[in-house]
C-alpha cells in the first residue's frame, strides 16, 4: 500500500505551517522526517495521521482520499506512537495495549478473547510481556515508548507514525527503539518517524525527508540525501562528519 | 484475565459498604428496628405473606424509611458514576459534577421554583431545565473559544457560569420571601433527603437509570477517552460526538439527583477516588464499582445526618466536612501519583 501526501498545505486554522509539500510512503519501507524545531514536523505528521485536516492539497492511502474513510477505518490503516508522556490514570501496561484494540470493535464493545490474545502477542514481540500487569504510571521512559509501539501493533495497521520516537531515552533504549522500527519494516508495515537525530535516520531508515520552515529542503535514500553541507543546511549550523570502515556519523560542531 | 481477578476484593468491599449502609438505614433512628424485625419484615414481603411484628414497625421499613434509603442509594449513585466519567473526560482527578455548572443549573431552578411557588414536581423539572441550560451555555462558549486546550477552557467556562448561576441564585434567595420562602430555599440549597416520598422515586429513578445506562454502555470507550484527544482520534474514537453523549449522560444523572435532594457536595470527587483505589482506573470495572460504593456513601451518610443530633444535619454540610480534607490531601498527594 502507498500512503501519500499530494501538494499539502499544511496548518492550523489561523496561520499556515508548509506548503506545497509532496510526501511518499510504501509498506515496507522507513521515513525519516528531518528538520530544525518549528519546522512543521509534527504539522506534517498529523495531517498524514489524519488528525489535522490538509489546509489544501490530500493525503491518499491507494490512490483514495483518507478524508473519505471514517476514523475507524482510518485508525486501521496507520497508527500513531504519540512521544512518550505520563499518563493521568494508572491503568496496566494490558489495558493500555488493549486501546490498540478499540478500532476493530463497535462503540459498545468490550475486548474480544482474539483482542487480549492480539495485545498479547505484540508485548510478546516486543519483549515486554511480563510489564501485562504492572501501571502503565510505574514503567520507564524506555519501556512506555514501547508499550505505546505494542499499542500501536495492536490496532494491525499498514503504517506506523512515531513522533520522536527516541526523545527521552536513554542511549541503550534509543537503540533498542531503532532496531524495533527496521523490524517493523521487516515485516511489512511502512514506518514514519520524526527525529533530531540524523545518525537514527541514518540508521533506520531507507528514505530521509529535509523539513524546514514548512519547505522541504531535499528528500531520498538516506545515504545520498544526509551529506553535511545539507545538514549544515537544514539545522543552520555546522556539522562534523566522522567516516571510518564501518559508516559514517554525524556530530554537532 | 490477572485484573479480573484482582477486581473482585474491590468489588466485595464495595457490595460489603453498600449492604452495611442498607441495613444501618433501614434499622437505625428515632424508631429503632431490630435486625431480626427487618429481616422477618423483608422476607415476608418477598414471600407475599405478613410479618410477625407490630404494624408500627413495618411501617417505619416500608413508609418512612423504605423511599429514602432509595433515593439516597439512587443520588449517590447518580453523583459518583457523574463524577467518575467527568474525571475521566477531563483527564483530571480533581474533577467533580459540578464543574459543568450542572450543579449551579439545577440550584437557580429550583430556587426559582420555590420562589414562584410551585409544586414540588415542577420544582423538579425546573431544576432539571436548569441544570441542562447551564452545562449547554457552558458547552457552546467552550466550542466557540478557540485554544489549544479546549478542555481547559471548558473547565473555567463552567466555573464562571457556574458563579454566574450563583449570583443568580443569592439574587433569589434576597428576592424570596424571608419566613416562608427563604429557609426552604436554604435548606434545599444545603442538601437533603427527609422530605423524599414514594413520589419522587419515579422522577429521580427514570434519568439516573437512563444516563447511568450510557454511560455503563460506554464504559470500555471512556478508557479511551481519557487519553489526549489526538491519541485517542488516532485510536479510531470520534472523540467529538461521543464526548457530548458522556456530557450529557452524566448532566442528566447529576440534575435529577440535585432536583430531588439540593446540593450535596463532594460525593462525586470522593467516591470516584475510593473506588479507583479498590478496583483500579480501568472504566469498564470502575463505573460499576463506583455506582455501588456511592450508593453505600451516602446511605451510610444520611444515617450520620438523621441520628448523630436532635435535629437532622444538612447532608451536603457532612459531606463538606469529609469532602475538604479528602480534596487537600488529594492535592497534596496527587503529584506523585497522577503527574
Amino acid at each position: 500500500m502507498i500512503l501519500e501526501g499530494d501538494q499539502l498545505t499544511i496548518g492550523y486554522p489561523d496561520r499556515v505551517v508548509g506548503a506545497a509539500l509532496d510526501v511518499r510512503l510504501e509498506t515496507g519501507e522507513v521515513l525519516a522526517l528531518l528538520g530544525p524545531n518549528g519546522g512543521g514536523k509534527t504539522t506534517l505528521l498529523k495531517t498524514l495521521l489524519g488528525l489535522l485536516p490538509p489546509r489544501a492539497g490530500e493525503v491518499r492511502i491507494d490512490g483514495a482520499a483518507l478524508s473519505s474513510r471514517s476514523i475507524r477505518e482510518r485508525a486501521r490503516l496507520i497508527a500513531y506512537v504519540p512521544q512518550t508522556h505520563v499518563a493521568t490514570f494508572a491503568f496496566t501496561v494490558e489495558a493500555v495495549v488493549l486501546m490498540g484494540r478499540t478500532a476493530h470493535g463497535d462503540l459498545f464493545a468490550r475486548p474480544t478473547a482474539q483482542d487480549r490474545m492480539v495485545a498479547a502477542s505484540m508485548l510478546d514481540r516486543l519483549g515486554i510481556a511480563a510489564l501485562a500487569d504492572r501501571p502503565y504510571t510505574m514503567i520507564s521512559g524506555g519501556e512506555r515508548q514501547l508499550v505505546l509501539l505494542a499499542r500501536a501493533l495492536a490496532q494491525e495497521p499498514q503504517f506506523i507514525v512515531l513522533d520522536e520516537p527516541t526523545a527521552n531515552l536513554d542511549f541503550g533504549n534509543q537503540g533498542k527503539v531503532m532496531r524495533e522500527i527496521r523490524a517493523l519494516a521487516a515485516s511489512g508495515l511502512g514506518v514514519l518517524f520524526t527525529t533530531h537525530d540524523p545518525n537514527h535516520a541514518l540508521r533506520a531508515a531507507d528514505r530521509a525527508y529535509l523539513l524546514r520552515g514548512g519547505e522541504r529542503i531535499a528528500e531520498g535514500p538516506t545515504k545520498e540525501i544526509l551529506t553535511q553541507a545539507r545538514l549544515e543546511a537544514l539545522y543552520g549550523a555546522p556539522v562534523r562528519v566522522i567516516t571510518d570502515a564501518s559508516g559514517t556519523a554525524f556530530v554537532p560542531g | 484475565m490477572n485484573n479480573a481477578r484482582s477486581a473482585v476484593p474491590g468489588f466485595a468491599i464495595a457490595i460489603a459498604v453498600l449492604i452495611a449502609g442498607l441495613l444501618l438505614a433501614l434499622t437505625v433512628g428515632r424508631y429503632p428496628v431490630s435486625l431480626g424485625d427487618l429481616l422477618s419484615v423483608l422476607t415476608a414481603k418477598l414471600w407475599g405473606h405478613r410479618a410477625d411484628v407490630a404494624p408500627a414497625v413495618e411501617s417505619v421499613i416500608f413508609q418512612v424509611r423504605g423511599p429514602r434509603v432509595i433515593a439516597a442509594m439512587l443520588v449517590g449513585a447518580a453523583l459518583a458514576v457523574a463524577g467518575t466519567a467527568f474525571q475521566g473526560l477531563f483527564r483530571n482527578p480533581l474533577v467533580s459534577p459540578d464543574i459543568l455548572g450542572a450543579s449551579s443549573g439545577a440550584a437557580l431552578g429550583a430556587v426559582l421554583g420555590i420562589y414562584l411557588s410551585l409544586g414540588v414536581f415542577a420544582i423538579q423539572a425546573i431544576a432539571f431545565v436548569g441544570g441542562l441550560i447551564a452545562v449547554a451555555i457552558v458547552y457552546v462558549i467552550g466550542a466557540a473559544v478557540r485554544s489549544r486546550d479546549p478542555i481547559l477552557v471548558l473547565v473555567l467556562t463552567g466555573v464562571v457560569v457556574g458563579s454566574l448561576f450563583g449570583a443568580g441564585v443569592g439574587l433569589v434567595k434576597y428576592l424570596a420571601d424571608p419566613y416562608n420562602q427563604l429557609p426552604a430555599m436554604t435548606f434545599w440549597l444545603l442538601g437533603s433527603l427527609s422530605a423524599t416520598g414514594i413520589a419522587d422515586l419515579l422522577p429521580l429513578f427514570g434519568p439516573v437509570a437512563l444516563g447511568t445506562a450510557v454511560l455503563v454502555a460506554l464504559r470500555w470507550r471512556m478508557n479511551v477517552m481519557s487519553l489526549p484527544e489526538e491519541e485517542a482520534r488516532a485510536l479510531g474514537v470520534a472523540t467529538g460526538p461521543l464526548r457530548i453523549a458522556i456530557v450529557a449522560a452524566a448532566t442528566l444523572v447529576t440534575s435529577a439527583s440535585v432536583a430531588t435532594a439540593g446540593i450535596i457536595g463532594w460525593v462525586g470527587l470522593v467516591v470516584p477516588h475510593l473506588a479507583r483505589s479498590l478496583v483500579g482506573p480501568d472504566f469498564a470495572r470502575l463505573l460499576p464499582a463506583a455506582a455501588i460504593l456511592g450508593g453505600g456513601y451516602l446511605l451510610l451518610i444520611d444515617t450520620l445526618a438523621r441520628t448523630m443530633a436532635q435535629v437532622e444535619i444538612p447532608l451536603g454540610i457532612l459531606t463538606a466536612v469529609i469532602g475538604t480534607p479528602f480534596f487537600i490531601w488529594l492535592l497534596a498527594s496527587v503529584q506523585k501519583n497522577w503527574s
